[in-house]
C-alpha cells in the first residue's frame, strides 16, 4: 500500500462524494424550504442520466446533453410540484413522502418501457477521456476531475444565489419562518415551486454526471437515494453546508474502505451515520427539533 | 335507501367486531381466490402489514425499514431449520424473537427522532442490515439467497401433520395470524394500547400526563418488529427459500403501500391492502410486464384522494350523513 494509491483513492472518493453533494443539496434545499422528503429524487437522478442518453443519441454532443438534461428534469420537477405535491401542503408531513415514493415506481417503469432493462452505454466525451497526471505522481481520469470541478462551480453558484440575491434571501427567510415571509406579502407558493425545480435540476445534473462513471440502468437511483438520505441525515436536514461536508466525508469513507476492506464498502456509510447520530442526534449542522 | 342500510350495518358490524369478521372470512377465503397459494401469500403479507400498522397506524411512526425485521425473521427461521434444529415451532419462535431483538436495538438508535427523521433513519439502518446479510455469504448465501430450507414436519402433541399441501399450509399460517390478532387485540385494548393512541394523537399531552412516551413508542416498535419477524418466518417456510431482496428497502416500501392502500389504524385495513396489492400484482403481471406502473398510479391517487385508504373510505362513506360521532379508533 503506497501513498500514490491512497492519494488516488482519495481523489476517487472526492468525485463520488461530489455526486452525493449534488443530490444531497437538492434533497436538502427541497426539505429545508418545503419540508418535503423527495423519495423520487433517486428516480430523477436516473431520469437525468437517461435524458442525457437521449440527447446524445439525437445530437451526438455531450455538452448539449449536460445543459439540456438538468433543464428537462428541472422542468419535470416544476410539473410534479404543481400537479402532485401542491395539493398535499397542509396535510400530514408524511403524505408528500408517500406520494413521491409511489411516483418513483411510475418513473422507473416508464424508463423500463422506453429503454428496456439493460445497461445503456454512456461514454465520457473524447475531451475528457484522457487521464491527467496529478502532482506528476499518478494519472487520474480527467472525467472525474471534471465532475469535481462542476460540483464546486455549482456549489459556488448556489451559494452566491442564496446569499447575494434577493430571491436567495427570500428562500433563506422562508426556511426560517415561512409564515412571516408570507405576512410580508411574498407569494411562498411560487418560491416553493421554483425551489422544487432547482432541486430536481440538481438531481438531473447528478444523473448525467454520474452516467459515464456508474453505468446507466433503471435501478441506478434506488440505492443512490438511500445513500443520499444518509448524507443528508448526517449533514443535518435542511443544512446546505452540512450536505456538502457530509457528502465529501461519505464519499471518502466509502472510497478508503474500498481500498482496505472492500466487503465493508457499502456498509461503512451507515456505520458513520450511526456514530454521528449517537454523538450529535441532529446531524453535523442540523438544528435540533426541526419538524419533529 | 333500504339498500344502503344493509351495507352500512355490515360496515358498522365489521368495524365494531373486526376479529369475528376476519375469523369467519379467512376460513372461506382460500376457496374464493383463484389459487390457494395466493391466499397464503396475502395473509402472510397481511400479517406483516398488521405488524407494521402497530407502528404507523396505532403509534403514528412512519418506519421505512420494516424489511429488516421481516427479512431477519425469514433468515432466522431458515438458518435455524437448516443448521440448528429442524423444528417449526422453534424456528418461528426464533423469528419472532430475532425480529423483536433487532427492533429493540435499532429502535434504540431511531426512536428519539420523530416524523421524517424517523422514516429516514429506519430506512438507513434497514439498508445496513441488507448489506450485512449481502456480505455474510456463509450464513445467508448472499446474493443467491438461502436455499433448501427443509420441510420440517409439524408435531403437535405427538401428532404429525402434513402442512405442505397448499390448503393445509394456508390454515397453518392462519393459525399464527389468529394468534397474532388475538395478542394484538389484547395489547391494544389494554391501558398500554390506549397510551399508544394517546401518543399518536398528541405526544406532548401524553407526556404531560406522566407517560414516558419515548419508551412507549420503543415498546410499540419492538412489538411491531416481532410480528414482522414472525411474518418473515412464515414467508421463509412458504417459499422454502429466502431471497436477499426480502431485506431490500423496496420490501419496506411495499408494506407501507399495502397499509396505506388498505387503511391504517385498523385490523382489517392491512389485510385489505395486502389482498388488493397482491391480487392486482397477480392479475396485472399476467397482462403486462410493467405492472408496477399501475400499482404506482393507484398508490399516488390513493395518497392524493383517499388518504384514509380503502377501509377508511368505506367506513367514512357508511357514517356520512349520520349525526353520531365517528366510530372510535378501537380496532
Amino acid at each position: 500500500m503506497d501513498a500514490t494509491a491512497l492519494l488516488m483513492q482519495l481523489f476517487t472518493g472526492l468525485s463520488l462524494g461530489m455526486l452525493y453533494v449534488l443530490l444531497a443539496l437538492g434533497l436538502s434545499i427541497i426539505f429545508g424550504l418545503l419540508t418535503v422528503v423527495n423519495f423520487a429524487h433517486g428516480a430523477m437522478f436516473m431520469w437525468g442520466a437517461y435524458a442525457g442518453v437521449s440527447v446524445i443519441a439525437l445530437t451526438g454532443n455531450f455538452w448539449i446533453a449536460l445543459i439540456v438534461a438538468p433543464l428537462v428534469i428541472g422542468g419535470y420537477g416544476l410539473i410534479v410540484e404543481r400537479g402532485l405535491i401542491r395539493p398535499l401542503y397542509g396535510r400530514d408531513i408524511n403524505y408528500p413522502l408517500l406520494l413521491t415514493f409511489g411516483l418513483q415506481f411510475i418513473m422507473l417503469e416508464i424508463v423500463r418501457i422506453f429503454y428496456g432493462t439493460s445497461d445503456q452505454p454512456f461514454k465520457a466525451p473524447d475531451l475528457l477521456s484522457m487521464p491527467i497526471e496529478i502532482f506528476g505522481t499518478f494519472a487520474f481520469p480527467s472525467y472525474r476531475l471534471f465532475v469535481i470541478a462542476v460540483t464546486i462551480i455549482i456549489c459556488i453558484v448556489l451559494w452566491v444565489f442564496l446569499e447575494k440575491t434577493n430571491l436567495g434571501m427570500i428562500i433563506r427567510a422562508g426556511t426560517r419562518d415561512p409564515l412571516m415571509v408570507r405576512a410580508l406579502g411574498i407569494d411562498m407558493g411560487r418560491i416553493w415551486w421554483l425551489v422544487f425545480g432547482i432541486g430536481s435540476a440538481l438531481a438531473g445534473l447528478g444523473g448525467i454526471l454520474a452516467a459515464p462513471i456508474r453505468s446507466v440502468f433503471p435501478e441506478m437511483g434506488i440505492t443512490m437515494l438511500v445513500e443520499c438520505f444518509v448524507v443528508v441525515v448526517v449533514g443535518g436536514m435542511g443544512s446546505l453546508s452540512g450536505a456538502i461536508l457530509s457528502g465529501i466525508i461519505m464519499g471518502e469513507a466509502s472510497a478508503i474502505t474500498t481500498l482496505f476492506y472492500p466487503q465493508m464498502a457499502d456498509i461503512v456509510i451507515f456505520l458513520v451515520m450511526a456514530v454521528v447520530l449517537l454523538i450529535r442526534p441532529s446531524g453535523l449542522f442540523g438544528r435540533a427539533g426541526l419538524l419533529e | 335507501m333500504e339498500n344502503q342500510t344493509w351495507w352500512r350495518r355490515l360496515v358498522t358490524f365489521i368495524s365494531n367486531y373486526p376479529l369475528y369478521f376476519i375469523f369467519l372470512f379467512f376460513i372461506i377465503f382460500p376457496f374464493i381466490v383463484p389459487y390457494k397459494a395466493l391466499a397464503t401469500q396475502i395473509i402472510i403479507w397481511g400479517l406483516f402489514a398488521l405488524g407494521f400498522n402497530i407502528c404507523l397506524g396505532y403509534t403514528g411512526m412512519l418506519s421505512f425499514g420494516h424489511a429488516a425485521y421481516f427479512g431477519v425473521g425469514a433468515y432466522t427461521t431458515g438458518v435455524v431449520l437448516i443448521r440448528l434444529w429442524a423444528n417449526i415451532w422453534f424456528g418461528l419462535f426464533a423469528a419472532l424473537f430475532m425480529g423483536g431483538i433487532l427492533a429493540l436495538v435499532l429502535g434504540f438508535l431511531c426512536i428519539k427522532r420523530k416524523g421524517i427523521y424517523f422514516a429516514m433513519l429506519t430506512l438507513a439502518f434497514a439498508q445496513l442490515v441488507y448489506f450485512v446479510a449481502f456480505q455474510w455469504v456463509d450464513l445467508t448465501g448472499g446474493d443467491n439467497g438461502l436455499r433448501n430450507i427443509p420441510a420440517a414436519p409439524l408435531n403437535f402433541f405427538g401428532l404429525s401433520i402434513n402442512i405442505y399441501s397448499p390448503l393445509n399450509f394456508y390454515f397453518f399460517v392462519l393459525f399464527f395470524v389468529f394468534l397474532s390478532l388475538l395478542a394484538l387485540n389484547l395489547i391494544l385494548q389494554s391501558p398500554f394500547g390506549h397510551v399508544l393512541q394517546a401518543v399518536r394523537e398528541n405526544d406532548q399531552r401524553a407526556r404531560s400526563c406522566g407517560y414516558e412516551t419515548t419508551n412507549v413508542r420503543w415498546l410499540a416498535f419492538v412489538i411491531s418488529g416481532a410480528i414482522s419477524g414472525l411474518a418473515g418466518g412464515l414467508y421463509a417456510l412458504y417459499l422454502h427459500f429466502v431471497g436477499i431482496e426480502t431485506l431490500y428497502w423496496m420490501t419496506s416500501g411495499q408494506v407501507v403501500m399495502m397499509t396505506l392502500l388498505g387503511g391504517m389504524g385498523s385490523f382489517i385495513g392491512p389485510f385489505i391492502g395486502a389482498g388488493v396489492f397482491l391480487y392486482l400484482e397477480d392479475v396485472l403481471s399476467n397482462i403486462t410486464q410493467s405492472w408496477m406502473i399501475f400499482l404506482g398510479v393507484i398508490f399516488v391517487l390513493c395518497v392524493l384522494f383517499f388518504p384514509a385508504g380503502i377501509w377508511g373510505t368505506i367506513k367514512g362513506l357508511s357514517t356520512r350523513g349520520k349525526k353520531e360521532l365517528p366510530a372510535s379508533s378501537a380496532p
